[in-house]
């Protein structure tokens, strides 16, 4: 029952937020979906970023992989829906 | 504060209303959304409120559509500070939804078909304050703003409105739902502000 | 981390876009596909954020260029593309960006496809390849909905004509001069097979443009047997509140 408007963009548009709180690229980061176990690279995960917060959806399953609120002086972050996150030094 | 860009001033209007603090006018009417948009055939939707063990009540779209509707015009409070006055909807009151609904919960998570969830009070559920809305001015309510049918609590901020809502879990005990668990007020009341966790 | 760009140039590429230089005292320097996140902040402290591609090659210089779109709806590309002037102050964050980047010592064939203002990106890889005397061979793919809408046509045709190595076929979506051997339409399975480097060659693929177009042009290049570890994307779209 999911949607086929392209109402999403990409990780890379994340990048500039998790920026401020990663030191490495994220972009280029495999991450593994928690939910169905499929590893890609960040920067093709499903954003949705109008609204409240930042969430980055699973290009495969669709799960929340991430996200993210701005909260005045607190950023939330869950990353919960990644069962590990690969970044290159 | 960033630098100040000189002739900047977005998109907001400032007109002379009375708008919660931090508050401003549009025009439009944005869609915020955290996931894809759920697409429901009517014959397969549904609503049901369940105490978390049991389903206690359930309507499918024409046992939903039976029931008594209102017309009304409410505004419109968005945490990302947008707010929108003078919308009209038609909707089943959550007065009606609850009558037959014996319970003793205190509480209510809004559940919608995607994984969106939000928590309200009961009582801010009951006493004219909440519908099951399914047409915004005059149209069947367009899928990406919540169509066939969302909730309406337009006393609190629109992240309460649950879009594509497909029921209520009954609770004893408020839990957090999708944004409350991650830095929104439990509660959201636009007249005190009340965005985010902490906030009085 | 917020810097400070100060306008030194704009120049208008089309009637709705517009090409705005900046000098940057403390720019680190960039690879060509990365972003900047823009900040624009209302005298009350209102303040909204959009990201842009960077155009400009990666070089040495503490400048660089961002080419924007002005949307219809937009709140930011309004400002960008007609209120702002040389010598105004913007604030930015970046170079962004790791994933969707072409750099010189890369020598695989390269193919670019771009949907509209999906070209920026994809121009700062063929201006950085130039700039590096790279010999990759590059092809470009650049839908567009009319020849009057596209970025850098002088420039992308000299680079074509010059020694040929960055191939370009242009895709007109609405309306093609007088004359264009296909009829205005969306790139297709057909076009991707006559016009991309054939899948065999083992080519770095750089998508990018409005969503939708990403998914169809990505679909179409993996029909045609290229991997998705060898089709790299970038989405563009709306960032602010969708009205």
């Amino acid at each position: 029952m999911s949607s086929h408007t392209y109402d999403y963009l990409d990780g890379n548009a994340a990048a500039g937020e998790l920026s401020s709180l990663f030191t490495m690229d994220v972009t280029a980061a495999r991450g593994q979906c928690a939910h169905c176990g499929a590893i890609n690279r960040f920067a093709e995960a499903h954003l949705y970023m109008q609204g409240p917060g930042l969430v980055a959806r699973c290009s495969v399953c669709q799960h929340v992989l991430l996200r993210l609120v701005n909260a005045r002086e607190r950023v939330f972050l869950d990353l919960t829906g990644m069962a590990c996150l690969i970044l290159d030094t | 504060m960033g630098i100040v860009s000189r002739g900047f001033s977005g998109r907001r209007s400032g007109a002379e209303v009375k708008l919660p603090p931090g508050q401003h006018l549009t025009t439009g009417f944005p869609v915020l959304s955290a996931g894809p948009t759920p697409h429901v055939p009517l014959d397969r939707w549904e609503f049901a409120i369940d105490d978390g063990t049991n389903v206690l009540r359930r309507w499918d779209w024409k046992s939903f559509r039976d029931l008594p509707t209102e017309t009304f015009t409410v505004d419109l409070h968005c945490v990302t500070r947008w707010s929108k006055l003078g919308t009209s909807w038609e909707g089943v009151s959550l007065d009606t939804i609850l009558a037959d609904v014996k319970t003793d919960a205190s509480h209510a998570m809004a559940r919608s078909y995607g994984d969106y969830t939000t928590n309200l009070p009961l009582s801010d559920l009951r006493n004219k304050q909440a519908w099951i809305a399914f047409r915004f001015d005059n149209k069947d309510l367009a899928p990406e703003h919540g169509g066939p049918a969302r909730l309406l609590v337009p006393h609190l901020y629109l992240w309460k409105s649950a879009k594509w809502v497909r029921g209520l879990t009954l609770m004893h005990q408020d839990k957090p739902g999708f944004w409350e668990s991650l830095g929104y007020h439990i509660y959201g009341d636009p007249w005190r502000e009340q965005r985010y966790s902490g906030d009085e | 981390m917020w810097r400070v760009g100060k306008v030194v140039a704009l120049y208008d590429e089309t009637a709705t876009a517009r090409t705005i230089t900046l000098d940057v005292s403390d720019w680190p320097g960039h690879v060509a596909g990365q972003h900047v996140d823009v900040r624009l902040t209302a005298s009350d402290g209102y303040s909204a954020v959009r990201s842009y591609s960077i155009a400009s090659a990666a070089n040495s210089e503490r400048r660089i260029q961002l080419t924007v779109e002005r949307l219809p709806d937009g709140e930011v590309s309004p400002y960008l593309t007609q209120e702002i002037a040389v010598g105004d102050r913007l604030e930015l964050r970046g170079p962004i960006g790791g994933w969707f980047v072409w750099r010189s010592q890369q020598t695989e064939p390269i193919q670019l496809v771009a949907g509209g203002s999906g070209i920026v990106p994809l121009m700062a890889m063929i201006r950085s390849r130039a700039m590096a005397g790279s010999t990759a061979p590059f092809r470009l793919l650049y839908s567009v909905r009319e020849p009057e809408v596209a970025f850098y046509r002088e420039e992308l045709q000299a680079l074509s004509d010059h020694d040929g190595s960055v191939n370009l076929t242009y895709a007109y979506t609405r309306a093609a001069p007088r004359n264009w051997p296909r009829p205005p339409s969306r790139i297709d399975a057909p076009l991707i097979a006559n016009t991309t480097w054939p899948s065999n060659l083992v080519p770095t693929c750089y998508v990018c443009g409005p969503t939708s177009f990403v998914e169809s042009v990505t679909g179409f290049l993996s029909s045609s047997g290229n991997s998705p570890d060898k089709i790299r994307t970038e989405r563009f779209g709306p960032t602010g509140d969708r009205k």
